[in-house]
């Protein structure tokens, strides 16, 4: 337990440290503006590791640095984004895409609020048809207050 | 039957959220497994930190497993795991490569110097571009790499005696048995 | 003032609570009005020990009283005597003691504003917000002490997170917690009414009120605290989609469908139970949103440092209020359908559609949030959910909303008819497709865009349209009561909301650039000339000021100073310069200088410009106002007799139905 905690507080220290510096301000090279946001759109959908819960685009870390640095070389060989984002997973695992692909450990991520949605649409449609037949609908005088 | 669903979909809740303390609980929740386990480690080619004009490669380590552990002067975690090398590095019956991550070479040298030197041989990745394809994200991780050159075991953080005793031993005794 | 004091009043806070949620739910039950009279004073002894202990740990700090172990983590000479404030809730312990003293806020306002209801009723709402604050109390005595000492006294102590200093934060948690708190009087309403066994809805009339100005809160405290990352983090978001930030945004969510649930149940009798239930989902997802930050399950930019014993604590405390209040529903929900009928084109349709879909989305928030979690414990690997998922998804589900909002106004209760609901689909249709054609020669076809001017013209001209109507057909004084007039603001809000969305998402420029003085760069039609970097220091930093000139077109539009402070103890913070408009946010950051040698002062900096991002955060003021509007209704505070002998003879007409 104690070993969990030390190491809990090595991590908050380096959480810390990376945190407070705040952002990642790092003009690169682009040849046009259309890279330029190619280029921010990409690392905003990529995972800074050591600092959790931040992107690419944003984080400070020295390490994000380095990734974004290889992300635009990468963007200069000519690779896709997809390309991109596949050797980025082969090296950190799919932990670095905000955007999880859909396969058969994630499909309850993507479909599972359309589940609830037409469960919750068959009850609300069973509701309203039990209603309206329930009594034709007093429809009050327009006051107007009623409204 | 409907009346209970909400108190079903709770106590699912409540099930993954007790789940949830005790996995945090029991592991580094900052840990991300590599997904290079079991694959060939990639190709390196790092210069000596004691001689720059040396080159170390992947190739040239081929043949027996070893042991390459990331770290870095500046790495606040790394001088806490430092003392742990010095003391089991030598039990461990194979070499222990030091990978000195995205440091002055000057600096890593004077804290080597302060600190003792556990490593065979250390190595120096100054521009941090190799750890990339290791998939480095910090200091310190340790990987055990086989004689094939294939990645056996990783470990994110800090090397502790209880960790080097049941898991780094065990990976180790595994592979000296299945290479006679 | 000795912090041991505050600790005391802590436990006497606490022996109070144990009084008032156990003898009035003793006394309602065998009908003892003497222990049910215990509720009132027991609840004013509580606020008074809860405030007492407040005031001590605010007194410690500013004080400087080091001896405290929580002051001397979150304070520091030099830190102003606003941000010492600030620092009492700045970290855990704190804010758990300042969310048990807005606790206490709403009760004590609920005992005093309730002399008009029944007191068995009375008796077991404030017996069960003793409960709640049973439960917080032990969890700060037991786990989260504020008071604890920390000897030898250091002579300083740490600095208060740079990230904190900001008057957003000031202002944030408390009024983010009177937010999440203020679900709890929904909640308990809901609780006594069930324990109560009745079925009349006359306690959905007392409980509006509460939820409409408890969602107003909440609506201010997001918007506080998406302002505060879009000014502080200087990242030039505003929302993240984070653990934390969906924490809160659940139990909003959940409210808007509580709102309206209530309106119904209260109007015509119907959606008893869906509105029971979601008073339950309402407080049990605010429960949830305060003690995922601070349970260690989820690991995000502003958790709270995390203890398992707390997040075990907090699992008990999840699994008795919400575990029991959902038992209890399942028990003794009402059974049968009650209220009038309607039809398939009604106010309560359309109400109902809206409810599942703010309902799904909370779900889909929830699964989002936890499913990296559920990756671990089915073992799928760490996956990370980000703004992409919910980005995608969130839209999808409010589409049907914004599609049915200006009908809302229209539609009557019962059954509607459909001439009238034609005219407003023609009128809001041709205005928003006149707008679309306009925006889509302006903004050179960006979809987006050209999304958010049409949805929030046909949002608009809808509430427009019937304010227009309203003034046309009804007598001055009875044309927008109060409640009318805050559903028509906040829905309006929702129109200037998606403008400020839809348009900034789609039309900010962003530029990383490297700059020496006189370095002209040009973004989104501005001109950011860099005039270099000076020395300047405040209360308790030093800083590398930046200075921008922005012009347009040769003129000058605003100079701008953007920060990187050096705060005691080394902690580094960059500030932003933001330039407001209305129609477009300049916003400014300083980044790292690119020559060491400092031989032409070169600087790294982030040019944004933001067009009509200040229209979120309006928009979200709005729906704000809109819940406090509402609450203001004098129609909610009618007096008992006349109100209770007409519930009743409605309740009993109903039961016959």
């Amino acid at each position: 337990m104690l070993r969990a905690w030390r190491i809990a507080l090595v991590f908050a220290l380096l959480a810390i440290a990376t945190a407070v510096a705040a952002q990642a301000i790092d003009p690169l090279p682009f040849r046009d503006h259309a890279e330029e946001l190619r280029f921010q759109h990409l690392t905003s959908e990529l995972r800074c590791l050591v600092c959790q819960d931040e992107n690419l685009a944003d984080s400070n870390a020295d390490f994000a640095r380095d990734l974004r640095h290889k992300v635009f070389e990468l963007m200069q060989q000519g690779k896709s984004d997809a390309e991109i984002k596949q050797y980025l997973v082969d090296r950190y695992s799919e932990f670095v895409l905000y955007d999880p692909p859909v396969n058969a450990g994630t499909w309850l991520l993507w479909f599972g609020p359309l589940l609830i949605l037409l469960a919750g649409g068959v009850a609300v449609g069973y509701t309203i048809r039990k209603r309206s037949r329930a009594g034709t609908p007093a429809t009050p005088t327009d006051t107007g207050d009623d409204w | 039957m409907s009346r209970l669903l909400p108190l079903l979909g709770f106590v699912l809740l409540a099930t993954l959220l007790g789940f949830g303390i005790w996995w945090n609980s029991a592991h580094d929740p900052t840990a991300v497994p590599s997904p290079l386990i079991n694959k060939p480690a990639p190709a390196y080619a790092l210069p000596k930190l004691d001689d720059p004009a040396q080159t170390v490669t992947k190739e040239a380590m081929l043949g027996k497993p070893y042991l390459v552990n990331v770290f870095a002067s500046w790495c606040f975690a790394c001088g806490e795991e430092h003392p742990v090398l010095m003391a089991e590095t030598q039990g461990l019956g194979i070499p222990v490569v030091g990978y000195d991550y995205k440091d002055d070479p000057n600096d890593a040298k004077a804290w080597l110097a302060k600190h003792g030197n556990p490593y065979s041989l250390v190595i120096a990745d100054e521009s941090g571009h190799t750890a990339i394809d290791f998939g480095v994200y910090g200091a310190p991780e340790t990987f055990l790499i086989d004689g094939k050159g294939v990645i056996r075991y990783k470990r994110i953080g800090p090397l502790t005696p209880d960790v080097i005793a049941q898991q780094l031993k065990p990976a180790i005794a595994a592979l000296q048995k299945e290479a006679p | 003032m000795t912090p041991e004091l505050g600790q005391l009043a802590l436990i006497l806070a606490l022996l109070l609570a144990l009084a008032q949620s156990t003898l009035p739910l003793l006394g309602a039950w065998r009908n003892n009005r003497a222990l049910m009279a215990v509720a009132r004073p027991a609840a004013s002894g509580q606020a008074v020990f809860v405030a007492l202990a407040f005031a001590i740990l605010v007194s410690a700090f500013l004080h400087f009283d080091f001896s405290v172990q929580y002051v001397a983590d979150n304070s520091n000479l030099q830190l102003p005597w606003y941000y010492r404030i600030a620092a009492v809730w700045g970290a855990h312990e704190g804010s758990m003691l300042l969310w048990v003293l807005i606790l206490n806020v709403w009760t004590i306002a609920l005992a005093l504003f309730s002399r008009q209801l029944p007191e068995v009723f009375v008796a077991r709402v404030l017996a069960v917000l003793g409960i709640i604050s049973v439960g917080f109390l032990c969890f700060i005595l037991f786990t989260s002490n504020p008071f604890g000492r920390l000897l030898p006294m250091p002579p300083d102590g740490a600095d208060l997170n740079p990230i904190l200093q900001d008057p957003g934060m000031t202002f944030h948690p408390p009024v983010l917690y009177m937010g999440y708190v203020g679900f709890s009087v929904a909640f308990a309403f809901s609780i006594a009414a069930l324990l109560g066994g009745s079925m009349e809805q006359s306690w959905v009339r007392w409980a509006r009120p509460w939820t409409n100005a408890a969602w107003g809160f909440l609506s201010c405290g997001i918007v506080a605290g998406s302002w505060w990352a879009y000014a502080e983090l200087g990242w030039g978001g505003w929302w993240f989609w984070d653990p934390v930030e969906n924490a809160s945004f659940m139990p909003w969510l959940v409210g808007v469908a509580l709102i309206h649930a209530q309106a119904v149940t209260e109007k015509r009798g119907s959606l008893r139970a869906w509105t029971i239930l979601l008073s339950l989902f309402a407080f049990s997802l605010s429960l949830l949103g305060t003690f995922l930050v601070r349970s260690g399950i989820l690991t995000s930019v502003h958790a709270f440092a995390s203890d398992p014993r707390r997040g075990f604590y907090i699992l008990c405390f999840l699994a008795v209020v919400v575990g029991g209040s959902l038992l209890l529903y399942a028990l003794r929900a009402p059974k049968v359908a009650g209220g009038k009928a309607f039809a398939l084109v009604s106010r309560e349709s359309a109400i109902l559609i809206g409810n599942l879909m703010f309902t799904v989305a909370a779900a889909m928030v929830l699964l989002g949030t936890l499913f990296p979690l559920l990756g671990d414990a089915l073992n799928l690997g760490k996956i990370s959910v980000g703004p992409p998922y919910f980005g995608l998804l969130f839209p999808l589900l409010m589409l049907p909303v914004v599609l049915l909002l200006p009908f809302g106004p229209y539609l009557r209760w019962g059954k509607s008819d459909a001439p009238l609901l034609r005219q407003v689909l023609v009128r809001a249709g041709i205005a928003a497709a006149a707008c679309a054609v306009i925006a889509a020669f302006l903004v050179q076809g960006q979809l987006k865009a050209i999304a958010g001017v049409a949805s929030a013209v046909w949002v608009g001209v809808g509430v427009l349209l019937y304010v227009l109507r309203r003034w046309r057909e009804m007598p001055a004084g009875r044309r927008y009561p109060a409640e009318m007039a805050g559903m028509l603001l906040a829905h309006l809000g929702v129109a200037v909301f998606l403008i400020g969305v839809l348009l900034s998402e789609s039309l900010s420029v962003t530029r990383d650039v490297r700059m020496s003085p006189g370095h002209v760069a040009s973004v989104g039609g501005y001109d950011f000339r860099f005039d270099g970097v000076t020395q300047t220091r405040g209360p308790n930093w030093e800083a590398e000021q930046g200075m921008v000139t922005v012009s347009r077109k040769g003129e000058t539009v605003a100079v701008m100073h953007p920060q990187k402070r050096t705060y005691a103890h080394e902690q580094v913070q960059t500030t932003s310069a933001i330039d407001a408009g209305i129609t477009r946010d300049l916003y400014v950051a300083l980044g790292e200088p690119m020559d060491p040698q400092h031989v032409e002062g070169a600087w790294a900096l982030r040019l944004y410009t933001k067009p009509f991002i200040r229209w979120i955060w309006g928009g979200g003021l709005l729906m704000m106002l809109g819940g406090f509007v509402s609450a203001a209704d004098r129609r909610f505070r009618v007096k008992r007799t006349a109100e209770a002998t007409q519930t009743a003879a409605a309740s009993v007409q109903e039961s016959r139905a």
